[in-house]
């Protein structure tokens, strides 16, 4: 059984159909792309997953438990953390604040001690600036902050929504090397992207969005050779 | 074109100033100029304004942690301060006809507090979840209204429960009001009644309480998280709804405090005893800038203070002194509506 199982959600804003029936599923250790064009429905989807959204119609199981009408802070609680688009982090509140509201829903001191040092060792420039508000940040720094954040949760599964958004090149290149870290220790990742060719060279499989469809789905390599997605995604003619 | 009218406004604004300025000048110069009042008056001016000043910051931070949280102004806010002077006069009621208060003046005022705060606390839980949590995401003045109509219903119901005439409050006899220690100024004496003294330490005890619980705990710190992105707070696992409840009973347990020091220092309560300190308090948090913490404060003792002495210096008779507080709160909007520590914040958000 895999860890998350989506069945055929429909979730909606009002009358607006956002997803008309989406499945996929995530293996443990696995790292998972969903890729699309803008407004093709990937933050719904993951919205959907944390609870943040309910679908309409469909069902979200999570390590054998359905999960699609609970609340988001009881999502978090049972191992699912998301780093959300354009990073949401808390600027008025300091780097070592922001990662304590990571770890919000955990009482094990020992263990968040332990992350802690682990998400600094992961990230040098945010120990630098633990004392910093967390809006003075440069956007590179927020977004480590972001994942940061979402690791003291100390998580099952980690849900990446557009980490690479309006990163340079080089930080870009920092950041999914950091992922491949995080997954390599064993942690099981949905990553979405528009960034279609960065997240295709780490994922394993990959879904591909269109209108709140999936139209197409497999290994990340077969995927990156389909002659519609270069058209589309890897801007190959 | 556009510039223009940008810098026209500009000017007309800074002309009105100036006017203003020149004018409380002009009446401030001729009140010295006669020596109308003696260094005496300006002291117990001074210190009735610092007074009621903290009375007024402890309910303005109601109105601001609940404004930096979700934005609207509970306007219902005087009227849970007044179920809260309400609840302390009945305890208090109570303590003094079974000689309890003579008896332990301390412990009955402990629990006077208890009482006014624990009701005003219920009160501001109710208030959002029957009037403000299910309008939550309806567009912003649905909200407002709701709350204008909560505060009518408060205080028809007071009156309703109470009745409409005045209550004076049974100071236990340690307590009197009015009575205190005296001070000399310039050879006068200025008195500093223990009452005052009482609501002026409190005050300052349950703003330090306050920014301490803010700051230091996990709560505050969920309530910061809150007021600035909700869905970014539900995803690090707080319970939104529960934080905002928690505001809500946070503001109702200042406001009860505030019930009880109003009732213990003025003597006097009605259902209408909330709205004209409510609005000063509200006035006060946007002179501080709503939704800042520390400007709440910071707003309500100028606010104090300058309606304390505003009519002393402007040579205006004492009946004015309200219309003088409400008139800061036209000047802070016409030329400051973020408030002294107001930050972009108010702006961006409204
Ligand atoms: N808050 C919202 N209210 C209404 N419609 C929305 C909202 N958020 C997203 N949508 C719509 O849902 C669809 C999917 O959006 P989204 O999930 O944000 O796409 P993506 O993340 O792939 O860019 C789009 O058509 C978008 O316009
Ligand atoms: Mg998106």
């Amino acid at each position: 059984m895999a860890l998350l199982e989506v069945h055929n959600i429909h979730t909606y804003y009002d009358h607006i159909h956002a997803l008309k029936g989406i499945s996929f599923e995530l293996d443990r250790g696995e790292i998972v792309a969903l890729i699309g064009a803008n407004g093709a429905g990937k933050t719904t989807t993951l919205n959907t997953i944390s609870g943040l959204r309910h679908p309409r119609e469909g069902s979200i199981i999570f390590d054998g438990q359905p999960i699609h009408h609970l609340p988001a802070h009881e999502i978090v609680q049972l191992g699912i953390a998301q780093v959300p688009e354009g990073r949401k982090i808390f600027s008025r509140l300091t780097v070592m604040e922001n990662l304590d509201m990571g770890a919000f829903t955990r009482r094990d001191r020992a263990g968040i001690q332990e992350d802690l040092e682990r998400v600094f060792k992961l990230f040098p420039r945010l120990k630098e600036r633990r004392n910093q508000l967390g809006g003075t940040l440069s956007g590179g720094e927020q977004q480590m902050l972001a994942i940061a954040r979402a690791l003291m949760a100390r998580p099952r599964v980690l849900l990446l929504d557009e980490p690479s958004m309006g990163l340079a090149p080089i930080l870009v290149e920092s950041i999914f090397q950091t992922i491949t870290e995080i997954s390599q220790q064993g942690m099981t990742i949905l990553l979405v992207e528009q960034n279609a060719n960065m997240a295709l060279s780490v994922a394993h499989r990959a879904y591909v969005l269109e209108t709140g469809r999936i139209v197409l789905s497999g290994p990340a390599a077969e995927v990156r050779e389909n002659p519609q997605v270069r058209a589309a995604y890897l801007g190959e003619a | 074109m556009k510039e223009r009218k940008v810098s026209l406004g500009l000017l007309l604004r800074l002309g009105i100033g100036l006017l203003v300025l020149a004018f409380f000048a002009y009446r401030f110069y001729g009140v010295l100029a006669r020596q109308a009042y003696g260094a005496e008056t300006w002291a117990r001016l001074a210190i009735s304004g610092l007074i009621i000043g903290s009375v007024y910051a402890v309910i303005a931070l109601g109105y601001t942690l609940v404004y930096g949280i979700l934005f609207m102004i509970n306007f219902a806010h005087g009227e849970v301060m007044m179920i809260g002077a309400f609840a302390g006069y009945f305890v208090l009621e109570a303590f003094a006809a079974s000689g309890f208060s003579a008896r332990q003046p301390v412990l009955a005022i402990l629990i006077t507090f208890l009482a006014g705060m624990t009701v005003s606390m219920l009160v501001g839980i109710s208030l959002e979840r029957i009037a403000y949590r299910p309008l939550r995401g309806a567009p912003r003045l649905v909200p407002l209204i709701s709350a204008i109509g909560a505060s009518i219903f408060l205080q028809n119901a007071a009156q309703l429960m109470f009745g409409s005439m005045r209550r004076t409050y049974s100071n236990p006899p340690a307590l009197e009001r009015n009575v205190g220690w005296v001070l000399d100024v310039a050879g006068k004496p200025v008195s500093i009644t223990y009452t005052g003294v009482l609501t002026f330490a409190f005050s300052v005890v349950l703003m330090i309480g306050l920014y301490l619980l803010v700051q230091r705990t996990r709560l505050g710190r969920a309530m910061r998280a809150v007021a600035e992105n909700k869905e970014a707070a539900a995803l690090m696992g707080v319970d939104v709804d529960r934080v905002i409840a928690n505001t809500f009973a946070i503001s109702g347990v200042l406001a009860g405090a505030a019930g009880v020091m109003w009732g213990l220092h003025n003597g006097i309560i009605y259902h209408y005893v909330g709205f004209i300190p409510g609005l000063k308090a509200f006035t006060a948090a946007v002179l501080g800038g709503i939704g800042n913490i520390p400007g709440a404060m910071l707003g309500g003792i100028v606010l104090g203070i300058a309606e304390s002495l505003a009519p002393a210096v402007l040579d205006m008779p004492f009946q004015l002194k309200d219309v003088l507080a409400f008139a800061v709160l036209v000047l802070v909007l016409i030329f400051r509506p973020t408030g002294i520590l107001g930050e972009v914040l108010a702006e961006e958000k409204v």
